[in-house]
């Protein structure tokens, strides 16, 4: 509205505005933020409800409040209310501290977010972001790591086998699926040329990273699923398995808390993917166009925020209506044998690459059509290789088109057994059925 | 932990010429002592996760030390790493080792208080005498710009690492891949083994070779029965009891035999009531029960 005002503390930097940031205002960005998570929690867990009964052809909660949206609010109501439950074995202090850390840790992730560039409250002019340091980034890593300290010290305080086992799942995964978000962040960074998010926002201003760093892009999608504990990767709470894993032992307000950190988790992380590579709050592309960047001002792009969150959000559930749970190895082997090494090399290209842009001058179509020719010698050699021989091996067991070993030929076909004698030719068929019908009857009533 | 600490009081009355701000004293003089009873705790508590938590705590409070040095990337990787991850894999062997997995109060090593207290005070010496030398003979460098690429910060650190320092950096990365290779060594089985874990397809291939007792499982109970029951066998098209769904356990328990012949099979029979089926409840029910206790030992 005044474009002075709008332009003078253009010149400073995000850190600096937002540490000259009255204290008034601090706090009330982090009530927002704390609401902000709240809320798209409530949120997030009726649509997820609803999205996976759609997915399975149910209708979902649609009782409490209009349309059900409400849902998760009694059940978060009624949560708190519950009667608390605390295993006489389990180590007390501990037990308590757990789903604090937790939650605390979630929230804490929000802190760096950038929600909007600059926004007007009451007149003072900030950005929606409650701080930005240097190293926004690694805030981030290090909230989800000490996040972890909640579900292992929960799991292992509760004193019982089954939230102990979940809970070493949880560590063993965590620190596998880690090394994987944190190299993912590797190519952002060497792009972006900084670990502040709020930098790493204004660097895709020519092209989100998710074209430009594609690989990095789906690894991290993957590891965040592995960080927040979801399906398919939800080993640590695997209903079939543990029991509820982690939580086994947990009632009332402290699962609550449990609970409402996972979804914070979810809500941050997808905030946080949309930060480092799909443009943060910019608007998407065609908006982008419309009215000289209009759309890109003032409260504009906190929509294309959440807009953005919820498309990742969506994307967590869809996963969850869609694949089984890993079995644990595979999840490892996924983790070690494949996520890391993809991203190592890939670090490795685009660091090569960087290094060849800066040094030489090279243009973007020379490295194309280098990288062309490279790939197509290296398929014309691979066809070169002869075909190698499958091994001869005489134990082997034969395999049918399926893939699935056929039973050996010298099966014995078990005799057919002898039918026992029934009375009566013409009723053979009703009469047992009957029979057994009031059998089961007479079965169920002296049973009850 | 302690030279640390007194590290951090130095650091933090020394940026040379500045005075320490009052934000920065009330943070060390807060942190200080939280990073000390950390330690101390750490030392101190008998429980071993305890004990791991009490030294969660001193490592952020160095991390939150360095952050108020200006030392951002410095502080936040403090956290992540050792926090996150070193102390994780701490609690993850402790909590494999066991929840009452306290100190053993029997010395196993003789001597072993002796070597203890020599070594200690040996190494308290060595620290000390290091502190005292790094302490008179040290010229502070300017505080750095954390904002600026080149100084402080991931950058400056960064291109320290692939200057200066690369060999030691070169070094240090052979040493951990010489760890990580040595640890793959020694946890490693050979797949020749006897007791190697055989894998889902040469578990199946194997039982279709005929190393087993058949090529599926055993059908499970009460398939085909009118109980729900595990004693409850399952029936076969023509109505006999399919002897492969009988447990051993249960058949051979004493309140399984006591009635006879069982229920489900006057029940299949007759029609009569299905005492029996609770007999063979019970009787696999107090089997069980006594091994869920035994596992848990």
């Amino acid at each position: 509205m005044n474009a002075l005002l709008a332009q003078a503390p253009e010149e400073m930097p995000r850190g600096e505005v937002l540490a000259n940031d009255p204290l008034w205002l601090v706090l009330l960005k982090v009530v927002l933020l704390f609401g902000f998570g709240v809320l798209m929690t409530l949120f997030m867990i009726v649509w997820e409800r609803k999205v996976v009964a759609r997915m399975q052809h149910r209708s979902g909660p649609n009782r409490v409040g209009p349309g059900g949206w409400l849902q998760s609010l009694a059940d978060g109501i009624k949560l708190a209310f519950a009667e608390e439950i605390i295993p006489a074995n389990a180590d007390k202090k501990v037990y308590f501290i757990a789903p604090v850390i937790s939650t605390a840790t979630a929230f804490a992730t929000f802190s760096v977010i950038p929600f909007a560039p600059q926004v007007e409250i009451f007149g003072h002019t900030t950005y929606l972001q409650l701080i930005d340091i240097p190293v926004g980034v690694l805030v981030v890593l290090a909230a989800s790591a000490i996040g972890v300290y909640g579900i292992v010290l929960g799991g292992w305080a509760s004193g019982s086998p089954y939230p102990l086992l979940g809970s070493l799942r949880s560590a063993a995964q965590v620190i596998s699926y880690e090394i994987a978000m944190g190299l993912s962040l590797v190519a952002v960074i060497l792009y972006a040329q900084s670990l502040s998010t709020g930098d790493i926002v204004d660097a895709q201003v020519d092209g989100w990273f998710a074209f430009l760093l594609l690989p990095s892009f789906v690894i991290f999608l993957i590891s965040i699923v592995g960080e927040t504990n979801r399906a398919p990767f939800d080993l640590p709470e695997a209903e079939s398995e543990l029991v509820g894993g982690f939580h086994t032992e947990y009632s009332s307000l402290k699962f609550a808390l449990f609970f409402l950190a996972e979804y914070v988790m979810i809500v941050s992380l997808s905030a946080f993917t949309v930060t480092l590579f799909l443009g943060g709050y910019m608007a998407p592309w065609p908006l982008s166009m419309i009215g000289d960047g209009m759309l890109n001002e003032g409260w504009w792009p906190f929509l294309w925020f959440v807009l953005k969150c919820l498309v990742i959000m969506f994307l967590f559930i869809w996963l969850r209506g869609t694949l089984p749970r890993f079995r644990y190895d595979q999840f490892m082997r996924l983790g070690w044998k494949v996520l890391i090494p993809v991203n190592l090399a890939w670090i490795v290209l685009i660091a090569g690459i960087r290094a060849i842009r800066t040094d030489a001058e090279v243009t973007t179509n020379q490295i194309l059509i280098f990288g062309g020719a490279v790939i197509a010698v290296i398929v014309l050699l691979s066809l070169l290789i002869p075909e190698k021989p499958a091994p001869a091996d005489d134990d082997r067991v034969p395999v049918t088109g399926g893939d699935y070993p056929v039973p050996p030929l010298d099966l014995e076909v078990p005799k057919k057994p002898k039918r026992r004698a029934v009375t009566g030719s013409g009723e053979r068929r009703t009469t047992p059925e009957i029979g057994t019908e009031g059998r089961k009857e007479a079965d169920d009533n002296g049973n009850v | 932990m302690t030279s640390f600490v007194d590290a951090g009081l130095v650091l933090a009355q020394t940026p040379g010429q500045e005075a320490v701000t009052t934000g920065e004293a009330a943070a060390f003089w807060i942190l200080g002592p939280l990073a000390v009873a950390g330690a101390l705790g750490m030392v101190f508590v008998r429980n071993a996760v305890h004990s791991a938590l009490w030294l969660v705590v001193t490592m952020l409070t160095l991390g939150v030390f360095y952050l108020i040095q200006n030392a951002s990337f410095l502080g936040f990787t403090q956290i992540i790493v050792y926090t996150g991850a070193v102390m994780m894999l701490f609690l993850f062997v402790l909590m494999m080792a066991g929840k009452d997995s306290s100190d053993a109060l029997v010395e196993a090593l003789r001597g072993q208080r002796l070597a203890a207290a020599v070594f200690g005070v040996g190494f308290a010496a060595l620290l000390s005498a290091a502190l005292v030398r790094s302490l008179r003979d040290t010229r502070f460098a300017p505080p750095l710009d954390p904002t600026s690429p080149e100084g402080g910060g991931a950058g400056g650190l960064g291109e320290l690492i692939f200057t200066d320092y690369l060999f030691p950096f070169e070094l240090t990365a052979a040493l951990l891949i010489v760890a990580g290779l040595a640890g793959i060594v020694l946890a490693q089985r050979d797949k020749r083994d006897e007791g190697a874990k055989r894998s889902q397809r040469e578990l199946v291939e194997a039982r279709f070779r005929g190393e087993y007792e058949r090529p599926s499982g055993r059908p499970g109970p009460g398939v085909f029965a009118t109980g729900n029951s595990v004693a409850t066998p399952a029936l076969l098209p023509d109505g006999s009891i399919a002897e492969d769904s009988l447990s051993d356990l249960i058949e051979s328990t004493p309140t399984a035999r006591r009635v006879s012949p069982p229920g489900w099979m006057r029940a299949l029979e007759g029609g009569e009531q299905a005492e029996g089926v609770h007999g063979g409840e019970d009787g696999g029910a107090g089997p069980s029960t006594t091994d869920d206790e035994g596992s848990e030992r």
